[in-house]
């Protein structure tokens, strides 16, 4: 048990409560998170088994994908009813709940670390892939499906096989020009949508140890785009000054064994991928997967850039959908909407360096900019910082709301068929945004400097 | 035919890879959940261009997909599970396959059956030219067969036993229910 293990390995030895014999292990969960989007099926059958919500301590609601972020009116009537069906089921079963309009709203994978809930050490699971995010705190945290969000509810475990271990060692030194996103979209580019496959991600290396927390949540937000559907960042003092900043009083006896949460030197992993940090600028997505994408400087793909007749005709796909020509500058690409928030890069570091960069300046004729915070706290701190002066005087729309807006297309924040957006979501397939919709997935800086110019834009090139 | 260990169809050959649950359950649809509600969901968009191979008259009827690499990424709904049951696929053979979505498969009975890419492009090719060709997936024996043609494919083993041995699965943890409280009382919330 002990010996040379990864941290994917003692937070998962930690929590077998036993081996199963088809080679799965039953895993205890210290909490288990919901959202109104996945869950009512779980809840449905939980009663129609007799069954009830076996520790409702160690679960939390929030409502997020459906929640409208506008003023007032055009809700959205099936969002209605799935907050109506979360409302009913927590209450029923003596859930907490963060539901619209409460101070601690927001997407769950921001609101979680939030509130010190997220934890080195722990594991938490989700009815939502972009779970993974909480593995920026040291935290084994993954999404699962409806069935599964049944069966934590009504045991609190879960049946699950053990992953591989995939190091992802990043070195060297992030120019200033690029940022986690960038990484992230570097990573998936080299490895693909299934490069991750059936793999924990640990990334590592000084230019993970260099990045804010924030930042990490941003990288181990996208491990599920590479196919992984956990990733982690061992624990170091910045962690545990996070950590600080959101329990307060309580956990002061914990930090020791936060501390432990990283794996031991010569711990073996299943597979080794480096990347190179000095390497990595400014990127943007061309296609309708996020391993299609590029450097900014770059130009949307030509038959020479495809290995084989299957990648071209796919290439050709992708390309038709999203409207671009082979070979086409992505710096030509224009714009309609810019989007900046979602789980990926909704949080306050997002907003400040969208900010940053719209200070002074306007949004673009004819563009329309959507600001979403991805939770009233990160919202109520924008307006403490005055970012939110920043974005009214550039003539962008902050929302007065929290939530999963334009990422997902399931509340009133859609694009209209062939509209394009530059977005700092997840996803890019088609559409994601709203039936028809092109979606570039960007970083929030060059989402602002896009929304200034109206196409495709660094902020070095303003 | 099929059996608990045996199934048996014919194909659509989707020449199609990243097939995201974006597109096997639209986001628009993805709130309207009914059990018994998900039956023309599936592709809605692909849907809407007569040339789609689904709107094919020759595949209809099929139980087998038949997509490329990386297929079910993306988004952990399971309602992208339910749209490919309600369209009355019951396999779906790739070269890979999202690993939320597997596990949602075998959660609900719908067997991904994994296997290299070439024979993904042979099987593509053996049922265009014959659509009638029934496929044969034999979950004991871990192989596929297609006319003349038989190969191996890959399924972890937790996610073939489950699938040989469908039950309830909270019933069974429950078994354990004492073990779980033992763990809960040695628990160090971290």
């Amino acid at each position: 048990m002990t010996g040379h293990r990864t941290l994917a390995e003692k937070i998962w030895q930690d929590h077998v409560v036993r081996p199963l014999d088809d080679g799965s292990d039953l895993l205890y969960v210290d909490l288990h998170v919901l959202h109104e989007v996945n869950t009512p099926r779980a809840f449905d059958d939980l009663r129609a088994a007799g069954r009830t919500v076996r520790r409702p301590d160690l679960t939390l609601a929030v409502e997020d994908h459906n929640t409208p972020t506008g003023e007032g009116g055009r809700e959205d009537l099936a969002g209605r009813r799935q907050r109506d069906l979360i409302r009913a089921n927590c209450a029923g079963s003596g859930i907490r709940l963060h539901r619209l309009g409460d101070p601690d709203q927001g997407i769950v994978h921001v609101v979680v670390p939030e509130l010190g809930l997220a934890r080195p050490g722990m594991t938490i699971v989700c009815c939502d892939s972009h779970t993974s995010t909480l593995g920026a705190l040291g935290v084994l945290a993954f999404g699962i499906g409806t069935g599964q969000v049944e069966h934590v509810l009504a045991t609190q475990t879960l049946p699950i096989h053990r992953p591989d271990d995939l190091a992802v060692e990043i070195s060297g030194v992030l120019p200033d020009s690029a940022t986690a996103k960038d990484l992230a979209l570097a990573l998936i580019a080299r490895i693909g949508t299934g490069g991750g496959r059936g793999s924990v991600i640990e990334y590592r290396g000084e230019a993970v140890r260099a990045l804010s927390v924030e930042a990490r949540m941003t990288l181990c937000n996208m491990s599920v785009e590479a196919g992984s559907r956990a990733g982690l960042v061992a624990v170091d003092d910045a962690t545990v000054h996070y950590l600080r900043t959101r329990t307060g009083a309580r956990f002061t006896d914990a930090e020791p064994r936060w501390r432990e949460m990283r794996s031991d030197d010569g711990a073996r992993f299943d597979h080794v991928v480096h990347l190179d940090a000095a390497q990595v600028g400014p990127r943007v997505s061309w296609g309708t997967n996020p391993a299609q994408n590029l450097p900014l400087d770059g130009r949307a793909p030509s038959r020479s850039d495809c290995a084989t007749e299957q990648e071209w005709a796919t290439t050709q796909r992708s390309l038709a959908y999203m409207g671009l020509r082979p070979g086409q500058p992505m710096r030509d690409v224009e714009v309609d909407t810019v989007f900046v928030g979602s789980c990926t890069n909704g949080r306050i570091e997002d907003l400040r360096e969208t900010a940053s960069v719209l200070s002074g300046r306007k949004v673009a004729d004819g563009v329309r900019m959507l600001i979403v915070a991805g939770s009233a706290a990160v919202r109520r701190q924008a307006v403490a910082e005055g970012l939110d002066r920043v974005f009214s005087v550039a003539g962008a729309d902050f929302r007065p709301g929290a939530g999963c807006s334009m990422c997902c297309a399931l509340n009133e924040d859609r694009l209209a068929p062939g509209e394009r957006a530059a977005s700092t979501s997840n996803r890019n397939f088609e559409g994601r945004q709203g039936k028809g919709s092109r979606t570039h997935l960007v970083s929030p800086r060059v989402a602002a400097a896009t929304a200034v110019t109206g196409r495709i834009t660094t902020p070095q090139d303003l | 035919m099929s059996t608990r260990s045996v199934r048996t169809g014919t194909a659509v050959p989707l020449r199609r890879d990243d097939v995201d649950t974006d597109q096997l359950s639209p986001a628009r649809f993805v709130p309207y959940y009914r059990p018994d509600g998900f039956t023309n969901i599936l592709f809605a968009d692909w849907r809407t261009d007569p040339d789609f191979v689904l709107n094919q008259p020759q595949y209809q009827g099929a139980s087998v997909l038949v997509a490329g690499h990386d297929f079910g990424t993306g988004s952990s709904r399971e309602s992208a599970v339910w749209a490919l049951q309600g369209a009355g696929f019951q396999v779906v053979v790739a070269s890979g396959f999202g690993d939320i979505f597997r596990g949602n498969a075998t959660t609900r009975g719908l067997w991904t059956v994994e296997v290299d890419h070439d024979v993904v492009e042979r099987l593509w090719r053996e049922v265009e030219a014959d659509p009638w060709l029934p496929l044969v997936v034999d979950l004991t024996a871990r192989r596929l067969g297609f006319g003349a043609g038989e190969c191996p494919f890959r399924i972890d083993e937790p996610l073939r036993r489950r699938l040989l041995r469908p039950g309830d699965r909270i019933a069974e943890t429950l078994l354990h229910l004492a073990e779980v409280e033992d763990y809960e009382s040695r628990r160090v919330v971290p």
